[in-house]
């Protein structure tokens, strides 16, 4: 099994923190992991990427050209990622971010209104746990139990007091996530 | 073991330069913040190695006085480092050939990102001149290492602390914004502790700190000679040193080469990642296609390439620069082989499909007389 996964968005929706909790939890589960960010000036309301590989065997190249599934915060990121999700592969995007929802019909195309749910609720720092649960609830690549073990490890352990709510977000991320095609 | 009982942690290639270094023993570090290597600097600062293993940490105020610091480290015997990007390690230059000339160990970590000038902050291996061959002045090499992985940014750190006492010649680490910046899962080496001044006194009997005077003559450094004679036997020395340490300490990596393989890629540190995957690309549609990874860049695997290229039919030489390695993979091949360019510059790195796309482009012009349709494709 190798999952090659871009998640992108703006800057400040925690696009880089999910991607490390997503390798942590890979981790968990014992494979390879790489995250590789975009890095540069960017700040809040600036583009920012991530590509997360999570594979059983040794990962070569932590750039790839293609990706299984692409996760797309705002309209800019899947403009540019859409067309290199292989056939077959998943694009989860957030209803509220994007206005032109992706066009494929060779690939999965799934909607989380995560925006909306973390307004809902008064809770804008869980947005991108949210989309995280909708990941995991598409791509079983991880259980919500190692994703929790991860945050144990990523964590300071001052912060451990918030995994709680974090680990509501990702299974309520599981039940808003719908499958558009 | 089972995995999940190991101790695997998530981090970026800087921040395990940094671990790494404290606990491999290392007595000091001097340094001056860029990007994009920062995170050494700031990793130090937030796991403050002062208060536990003793290691000093000082934030110079250029990368000229970060330099300066090592080479006077490096006098006392201390096992000592510095870190920095492109244009930081382009000011070291003068510092490097004067730590060689006095023989003072030191390990340099070079992160490089897109160049000439400032350039840009994305990754970058246009430093492999500057590394090699160096921008200091005089008849001087240092040994360059070139990890590829984020584990191996960690082991590179205790394998240059080695090297750089044995040969007494400065190390450099040569890596890129990408492998620096990336994370990956790492397993720490375990706490070494660092050495006592006994030990120093016994293991560098050429070091200026005053160990064990009553016994033994001042140690004098200087890299300044007046007699030509003299520095000409120092030079002699010194050349005798780079000779023994190219037929010792030459390290490279194949990945699928074999028996039959027709062509070879040679690519270190980003690009060897990026290139494996061409190659796995290649083999799946029937390429008969090897890489070879230097891991280290001088001494350079010239025996090993030179045997190679007696019976393959070409070489892409894969660097994310406009070709400085391609040279010395030119001068290995001692003309058996024709080698070509991949890559891209400035800050732009290869995806694989780029690398497989520059195959098929040198296969073409290499075998446009007998080269079967559709070979390379399913």
């Amino acid at each position: 099994m190798t999952e090659e996964i871009i998640i992108s968005g703006f800057g400040g929706q925690g696009v880089l923190s999910m991607g490390k909790i997503l390798a942590y939890a890979g981790i968990m589960e014992d494979k390879q992991v790489s995250w590789m960010p975009a890095y540069g000036p960017e700040q809040r309301g600036g583009t920012a990427n991530v590509t997360v590989i999570v594979s059983d065997d040794m990962i070569s190249s932590p750039i790839v050209s293609h990706y299984d599934t692409a996760i797309v915060l705002n309209q800019p990121s899947l403009e540019k990622f859409e067309p290199q999700v292989k056939p077959g592969g998943t694009i989860i995007y957030d209803g509220h971010s994007i206005i032109q929802p992706p066009k494929r019909d060779d690939i999965y195309i799934y909607r989380i209104d995560a925006m909306e749910e973390a307004a809902r609720t008064g809770n804008s720092k869980v947005f991108n746990m949210l989309v995280l649960g909708g990941f995991l609830k598409v791509r079983p690549i991880a259980t919500v139990e190692d994703v929790v073990r991860g945050l144990h490890k990523a964590l300071p352990e001052r912060h451990h007091k918030l995994i709680p709510m974090n680990e509501e977000a990702i299974r309520r991320g599981m039940k808003i996530i719908r499958k558009m095609n | 073991m089972d995995n999940k009982e190991k101790d695997f942690v998530l981090l970026k290639g800087n921040e395990v330069i940094a671990k790494a270094a404290i606990r491999y023993g290392y007595d000091g570090f001097f340094g001056y913040p860029i990007t994009p290597q920062s995170e050494v600097l700031e990793t130090l600062a937030a796991d403050k190695p002062w208060e536990t293993t003793g290691m000093v940490v000082l934030q110079a105020e250029s990368e000229l006085a970060s330099i300066n610091m090592l080479y006077g480290a490096g006098c006392t015997g201390k096992l000592v480092f510095t870190s920095s990007s492109s244009p930081g390690v382009a000011l070291m230059q003068e510092g490097i050939s004067y730590m060689s000339a006095c023989e003072i160990p030191g390990v340099i970590v070079s992160v490089g990102r897109g160049g000439p000038g400032l350039g840009t902050i994305q990754p970058g291996q246009a430093d492999y001149h500057q590394a090699v061959y160096g921008g200091g002045n005089g008849d001087y090499r240092t040994i360059v290492l070139a990890p590829n992985s984020v584990q191996e940014m960690g082991d590179c750190m205790g394998k240059a602390a080695k090297l750089t006492f044995k040969w007494r010649v400065p190390v450099i680490v040569l890596s890129d914004g990408m492998i620096g910046q990336m994370m990956e899962k790492v397993e720490l080496p375990p706490f070494t502790p660092r050495r006592t001044e006994e030990e120093i006194g016994q293991q560098c009997p050429w070091a200026t700190n005053g160990i064990g005077l009553k016994h033994r003559k001042y140690n004098f450094m200087s890299s300044l000679e007046f007699d030509p004679q003299t520095m000409e036997d120092r030079n002699q020395k010194m050349a005798d040193k780079y000779r023994q340490i190219e037929a010792e300490e030459v390290d490279y990596e194949l990945y699928k080469v074999n028996e039959d393989t027709e062509y070879l890629i040679v690519a270190y540190g980003i690009s060897s990642r990026v290139s494996m995957k061409a190659v796995d690309l290649l083999c799946e549609a029937g390429v008969k296609i090897g890489m070879l990874r230097p891991k280290t860049l001088w001494p350079f695997p010239n025996k090993a390439i030179s045997q190679l290229s007696e019976r393959i039919k070409s070489i892409l030489c894969v660097e994310q620069c406009e070709g400085q390695m391609i040279n010395d993979v030119r001068l290995a091949t001692e003309g058996q082989a024709t080698v070509y360019h991949s890559g891209r510059s400035g800050g732009m790195v290869s995806s694989p499909t780029d690398v497989v796309e520059d195959f098929k482009r040198m296969a073409r012009e290499n075998l446009s007389k007998n080269w079967p349709k559709g070979y390379w494709m399913k």
